[in-house]
C-alpha cells in the first residue's frame, strides 16, 4: 500500500517536474502576444489602460521585490526608497529642474531647447537601475549579519530616511542655487519618452507608454527567470534555507546578498522612473512607507518566491487599486444610498482582501513549487542564531549547540 | 569488516595524483567563548591521504575545532595551516575553495532543494559564472551548468543514492539518503581535505560498516584526507590510523587506535575514574 502510494508520488513528483518547462515556456508565449496586441481591444485614452500601465509597473516592482524577500529571503520593508530613486533620476536627468545645465542627448526637438539636464529614457531607465543597484548596496551592508526580524527594521528605516531627504532635499543646495529635490512641490514638467520615429508619447494615447512599461516587464521577467536557474538563483535560495550550509559550501555570503539586494533594487528604479514620467511630476509625498507593503503584499499574495506569483499578484493589486475600485466599483457605496466613495475606504478593502487571501490560499495565487511543498509538509528547518559569542569572533551565524558541542 | 578491527596500514595510494597535496594542520588553537573556553591549546595533524578520527565525550569541543578548521569560528589564539597557505582568518566560502569540505552532525541541507541542486551548491565555489552570465547564458555557462548537473548525478549514484529520488525535495528523502546527499555535496566541492561529523550518527551496524567501507574506498579513490569525529568505537577503531582524543576541550590523547584504545586517560574520560 505504501510502496504504492510512493510510486504514485513519485509519478506526480515527476510530472510537476516536467510540467514546468513546458508550462512556462507556453505562458510565456501566450503572455507576450496577449500582451502586444491588448491595447487594440480598448480606447487608447481610457481608464483600462491607464489602470493597465500602472498594473503593469507594479508587476515590475512586484518582480524586483521578490529577488530580495522570495529568492534570497531578506525581508526589505524599504522598498520605496528604490521607487524614489528611481523616479529621482527621471526628474534630474529629464527635466528642466537643473536649469542651470544645459544637456541634450536623444530628446525631442522641444526638449531640446530647454535648459536642464534632458536624457532619452532608454538611458535614464539603465541610470535608475545602475543607481538603485548602487543604492541597494548600501542598504544591504548594514544587514549583512542581521537575520529576518531585524533585517526589516533596518531595511524600513532606509526606505524612510530615503522618504525624508526626498522631502527635505528642497532645503538642500546642490550649487547655482539649484536643490536636490523639490519636495512636496514636486518636480514637475518631466519629459515624456521620446523615441526617433515615435514623438514624445502623449496622455491622450497611453498605448505607447503601455508598450513601453510592457518591454520593460519582459525584460525584468527575462532576468528573473535566467537568475532562478542560475548558479547565483541557486545561491540565492541555498542562503534563504540555510546560512551556515550555505558558506561552508563555498557561497560567499556577502557577495550573494548584495547582489540580490541589487538587482532587486534595480527593477524597482526602472519601474520608479517609468512612473515619474507617466505621472509626469516626481513629488516627494509618492514616498509613503504604505507602498513598500503595498509592494511586499503583491509578492505574498502572489505567491513568495515565485516569478509568476509575482506578476500575478502585481496585476491583481494594480487592477484593483488602479482601476477596479476607482473606475467600476467606486459609485457603489451610493448605490445603497451610502455617502463615501469606494476610493476612501480601499486600504480597508486590501486588509480585507489579505485576510481572506491568508485564510483561503497562504501559498499564493501561483505558489512556488518549493514553497508550496514546504508549506504542506510542514518542514521546520532550525532557524539559526547567533551563538553567544563575542562579536568579531564568529564570522557566520550558528545554532546554539552546535559551537558547543 | 572485522568485528574487532586493528588498525588498518597505512598504504598510500596508488593514484595519488594531486601535485601539491593539501594538508590541513591545526598549531596550537584556542576557542574562548566570553569567558568559556571551549577548545583550548590543541593541535592536529593531517597527514596526506590518511583517515585521523577526533573522539570525546559530548562537549568536549570537537565540533568547534571542525568550526574553526573550516572558518565558521575564528580561533581566539593559534594557527590553522592548509598545505603551505595559512587559513586561520579565512572565510568558510574560501576555505572551502582551498579544498576543505565538511558535513554536519545535525544534517544540514537545504530542505526546499532537490537532491541534485544540493549538491549542484556543493559545486559552486567551482564555477565561474557570475552575474551578467547568469543573465546573458553564453554558451560555457550553459556548458558549465550541464556539467555541473551531470556531475551531480553521477556524484549522488557514487554515494549510492537510488536514482528515483534524485529529483526529490532533500526534505523528503529519508534519514539514510539525506546522509548520502550531504556527503555527495561536500564531495561536489572537489576538496582534498574531507571533515566529517558523527557520519555513522543514526546508523544500524550494518549501515555504519558500510560507510566505513566507504570512507577507505574515498581515501583511494579520490585521493582524500579525511578528519572524523565519531563516536562508535567499531568504526573509530576499523577505520582510522590515527586518533586524537579531546576532553574539556583540552586534548588528552593522540596515535594509534590501539594505544588509545588502552590509554588510562582516555577510559578515565569516558568511563570516570576508577579508585
Amino acid at each position: 500500500m505504501s510502496a504504492f502510494l510512493d510510486a504514485l508520488r513519485a509519478r506526480r513528483h515527476t510530472l510537476a517536474q516536467r510540467l514546468p518547462r513546458w508550462w512556462n515556456r507556453a505562458l510565456a508565449g501566450t503572455l507576450i502576444v496577449f500582451g502586444i496586441v491588448l491595447p487594440f481591444f480598448f480606447p487608447p485614452d481610457s481608464g483600462f489602460m491607464n489602470g493597465t500601465i500602472i498594473a503593469v509597473a507594479y508587476a515590475v516592482m512586484s518582480l524586483g521585490l521578490n529577488i530580495v524577500v522570495g529568492f534570497a529571503g531578506l525581508l526589505d520593508l524599504g522598498y520605496v526608497a528604490f521607487y524614489a530613486i528611481g523616479a529621482y533620476s527621471l526628474g534630474w536627468f529629464g527635466s528642466g529642474f537643473f536649469f542651470k545645465l544645459h544637456i541634450h542627448v536623444l530628446v525631442s526637438p522641444v526638449a531640446r531647447t530647454l535648459p536642464g539636464v534632458h536624457l532619452n529614457i532608454v538611458l535614464i531607465l539603465i541610470g535608475a537601475a545602475a543607481l538603485c543597484a548602487l543604492a541597494g548596496m548600501l542598504i544591504g551592508l548594514p544587514t549583512l549579519r542581521l537575520r529576518s526580524d531585524y533585517i526589516a527594521i533596518v531595511t524600513l528605516a532606509f526606505g524612510e530616511i530615503i522618504a525624508t531627504v526626498a522631502v527635505n532635499g528642497q532645503s538642500v543646495p546642490v550649487g547655482g542655487g539649484m536643490t536636490l529635490t523639490a519636495g512636496n512641490l514636486g518636480i514637475s514638467a518631466v519629459d515624456a519618452p521620446y523615441f526617433p520615429g515615435t514623438g514624445s508619447f502623449t496622455l491622450l494615447d497611453l498605448r505607447p507608454w503601455y508598450w513601453l512599461i510592457f518591454a520593460i516587464l519582459l525584460l525584468v521577467l527575462f532576468v528573473n527567470l535566467r537568475l532562478r536557474d542560475s548558479r547565483l538563483g541557486r545561491a540565492w535560495i541555498a542562503l534563504r534555507e540555510d546560512e551556515v550550509a550555505a558558506v561552508s559550501m563555498g557561497i560567499p555570503l556577502v557577495k550573494t546578498k548584495l547582489l540580490a539586494y541589487s538587482v532587486g533594487a534595480a527593477f524597482g528604479g526602472m519601474a520608479g522612473a517609468f512612473f515619474g514620467t507617466y505621472y509626469t511630476e516626481v513629488n516627494a509625498s509618492q514616498f509613503a512607507f504604505g507602498f513598500s507593503i503595498f509592494i511586499l503584499a503583491m509578492v505574498i499574495i502572489g505567491g513568495l518566491g515565485s516569478i509568476w506569483g509575482a506578476v500575478a499578484g502585481g496585476l491583481t493589486l494594480g487592477y484593483i487599486n488602479n482601476y477596479i475600485i476607482p473606475d467600476v466599483l467606486n459609485d457603489l457605496p451610493s448605490k445603497f444610498g451610502l455617502h463615501f466613495q469606494l476610493t476612501q475606504v480601499e486600504f480597508g478593502i486590501f486588509g480585507i482582501l489579505l485576510v481572506i487571501m491568508m485564510l483561503l490560499r497562504p501559498q499564493g495565487l501561483i505558489p512556488e513549487r518549493r514553497r508550496q511543498i514546504e508549506m504542506t509538509a510542514q518542514i521546520t528547518a532550525e532557524d539559526a542564531q547567533l551563538a553567544e559569542a563575542p562579536e568579531g569572533e564568529v564570522t557566520v551565524l550558528l545554532p546554539p549547540g552546535e559551537g558547543a558541542a | 569488516m572485522s568485528a574487532a578491527g586493528g588498525p588498518v596500514p597505512s598504504t598510500a595510494p596508488a593514484m595519488a595524483a594531486a601535485p601539491t597535496p593539501a594538508v590541513l594542520r591545526a598549531e596550537r588553537i584556542t576557542k574562548e567563548f566570553g569567558g568559556l573556553v571551549a577548545v583550548e591549546d590543541v593541535s592536529v595533524d593531517l597527514p596526506e591521504h590518511s583517515i585521523v578520527s577526533l573522539i570525546g565525550p559530548n562537549g568536549a569541543g570537537k565540533t568547534t575545532l571542525f568550526n574553526m578548521l573550516t572558518g565558521l569560528y575564528r580561533p581566539t589564539r593559534g594557527r590553522i595551516v592548509l598545505g603551505d597557505r595559512d587559513i586561520t582568518r579565512s572565510r568558510p566560502d574560501v576555505i572551502t575553495g582551498y579544498g576543505v569540505a565538511r558535513t554536519f552532525q545535525n544534517i544540514r541541507l537545504f530542505g526546499a532543494m532537490t537532491a541534485v541542486e544540493n549538491v549542484m551548491i556543493g559545486h559552486h565555489a567551482r564555477m565561474r559564472a557570475g552575474l551578467f552570465g547568469s543573465i546573458l547564458r553564453p554558451p560555457w555557462v550553459s556548458r558549465e551548468e550541464r556539467a555541473t548537473r551531470e556531475r551531480a548525478r553521477e556524484l549522488l549514484a557514487y554515494v549510492g543514492l537510488p536514482r528515483t529520488v534524485f529529483d526529490r525535495l532533500a526534505a523528503q528523502l529519508s534519514y539514510g539518503d539525506q546522509r548520502r546527499v550531504e556527503l555527495a555535496r561536500a564531495l561536489a566541492a572537489e576538496p582534498s581535505v574531507l571533515l566529517l561529523d558523527e557520519p555513522t550518527a543514526g546508523m544500524n551496524p550494518r549501515e555504519s560498516a558500510e560507510l566505513t567501507a566507504f570512507m577507505r574506498r574515498l581515501r583511494d579513490e579520490r585521493a582524500l584526507t579525511i578528519l572524523l569525529i565519531e563516536h562508535d568505537m567499531k568504526v573509530v577503531m576499523g577505520v582510522s590510523e590515527r586518533v586524537t582524543v579531546l576532553d574539556h576541550g583540552r586534548k588528552i590523547a593522540e596515535g594509534e587506535p590501539a594505544a588509545v584504545r588502552t590509554d588510562p586517560r582516555v577510559i578515565e574520560a569516558y568511563l570516570g575514574k576508577q579508585d
